[in-house]
């Protein structure tokens, strides 16, 4: 496996990173930063990753296991990601309340129109 | 009615299953893959699923937002009493050890109290949320 | 084999002007993220992956493409400037993992210190099978709490930001009388 899962990670954490910088539409941005999130998640648990090993629950056929710790840490990661994803979504559909729309260079022109 | 009648049958059938799914998540999360964030989410889903299908109105009257909101609260107090009881036993906070006369079964206690104060959190801010987005009569 | 789907599935997400079909390809992409934590052996780890990832996420972003509106206008410009300031981070980062040990090595530093501890003592001082949940609940118990309190406060975020569905129908109510 040699170090290929670090590069697909790196070459999602790039796609996240292009789509939140250059599409003006917020949820697509939104979108973006949970392919991010998804990418970091996966250069965290290769690390975990010990070869010959298995998943960390103790049973007596097997006397190797995979490094526990970095599973503990996307587990709450997972899930805070969901907590602030839907904290965003909300936002999005307040501020499509008060401008009408969710482009971002049309709420830029709206807020500088004299009102 | 009618071309919703697959989707409210199998709805009918399914949504039991994934609740007693989610409970055995919950409680048998000590022996496999599974805990407190799993079964929160899966309950969760049962009902948003339930939701979907029949609509607010239904789903409204089966789980009211004021029960959901105190059952999310519910769970984060259940999650820090827990760590008050280990101070007030003579340990530090959240130290299991101290909740029964073996550390090994404080342990137990302590861990399976903990996963049921998340999942009931988990579990009431999700079904929540789904409330919040579809609800369309909100306007500014 | 995994991994390049996964790929592929990332930039048709990204290329999609449609919002329904990229979010679709969403809980597509959070299915085989969840496969390849299982292949890397964290089953736990996907388990949540799958059920937040592919349930509640992508519930909640079809949720608000229906107040908002599916269909988005494009990228500014031609974003050639975003993609060459990916690809030129993206080709530092690469670099940046030559300097790693190799995916499974044992004597990699993430397997010393304090994992090994956490594996030998936990049959013996906390007594179940499963050491994800004994780490998570037990040893890391004050990181778990602080996670179910930012749970809870999003989800109070959401609420007010929002409005409770009971307190939207309440206000309505108040204006016909």
């Amino acid at each position: 496996m040699g170090l290929f899962n670090y590069w697909v990670a790196v070459i999602l954490i790039m796609t996240g990173l292009y789509v939140v910088v250059s599409h003006a539409n917020l949820v697509k941005k939104v979108l973006g930063l949970n392919i991010f999130q998804a990418a970091v998640f996966m250069l965290y648990i290769s690390a975990g990753k010990l070869a010959g090993g298995t998943a960390p629950i103790l049973d007596d056929r097997f006397t190797q296991y995979s490094n526990p710790l970095p599973h503990v840490l996307i587990l709450t990661a997972i899930v805070v990601g969901v907590a602030t994803t839907a904290l965003a979504l909300a936002l999005i559909i307040r501020i499509h309340l008060a401008y009408g729309t969710v482009e971002e260079d049309e709420i830029d022109d709206k807020d500088r129109e004299p009102s | 009615m009618g071309h919703h009648l697959v989707l409210r049958v199998i709805c009918k059938l399914l949504v039991p299953l994934i609740l007693l799914f989610a409970l055995y998540v919950q409680f048998h999360g000590d022996f496999g893959p599974g805990g407190g964030f799993q079964a929160g989410v899966l309950f969760g889903a049962g009902f948003i699923l339930y939701g979907i299908v029949f609509g607010l109105g239904h789903f409204r009257s089966v789980v009211s937002p004021a029960l959901l909101r105190t059952v999310a609260a519910c769970g984060l107090l259940l999650y820090l009493l827990v760590g008050v009881a280990g101070m007030l036993l003579g340990g530090n906070y959240l130290d299991y050890s101290v909740l029964r006369e073996n550390p090994a079964s404080g342990q137990h206690l302590g861990i399976f109290l903990v996963e049921l104060g998340v999942g009931l959190t988990v579990s009431g801010v999700m079904i929540s949320l789904f409330y919040a987005f579809a609800d369309r009569r909100f306007r500014e | 084999m995994l991994l390049l789907f996964i790929v592929v599935v990332a930039i048709a997400i990204a290329v999609l002007r449609n919002l329904f079909a990229a979010v679709m390809l969403f809980g597509i992409f959070s299915f085989l993220a969840a496969a390849v934590f299982v292949s890397l052996d964290a089953v736990d780890v996907a388990f949540t992956e799958a059920a937040v990832g592919a349930g509640i996420a992508t519930i909640l972003m079809l949720a608000t493409l229906a107040r908002v509106g599916g269909h988005e206008r494009g990228v500014h410009g031609h974003g050639l400037f975003p993609l060459a300031i990916a690809f030129f981070t993206g080709l530092a980062l690469i670099h940046a993992t030559s300097d790693f040990p190799l995916v499974g090595d044992p004597s990699a530093p993430a397997h010393g210190h304090v994992a090994p501890r956490y594996l030998k003592e936990s049959g013996s001082e906390i007594g179940i099978p499963n050491v994800v949940t004994s780490v998570l609940a037990s040893y890391r118990g004050y990181d778990t709490l602080g996670e179910v309190t930012v749970i809870f406060a999003a989800g109070v975020g959401v609420l007010c930001l929002l409005g409770a569905a009971g307190a939207g129908a309440r206000r309505e109510d108040k204006k016909k009388e």
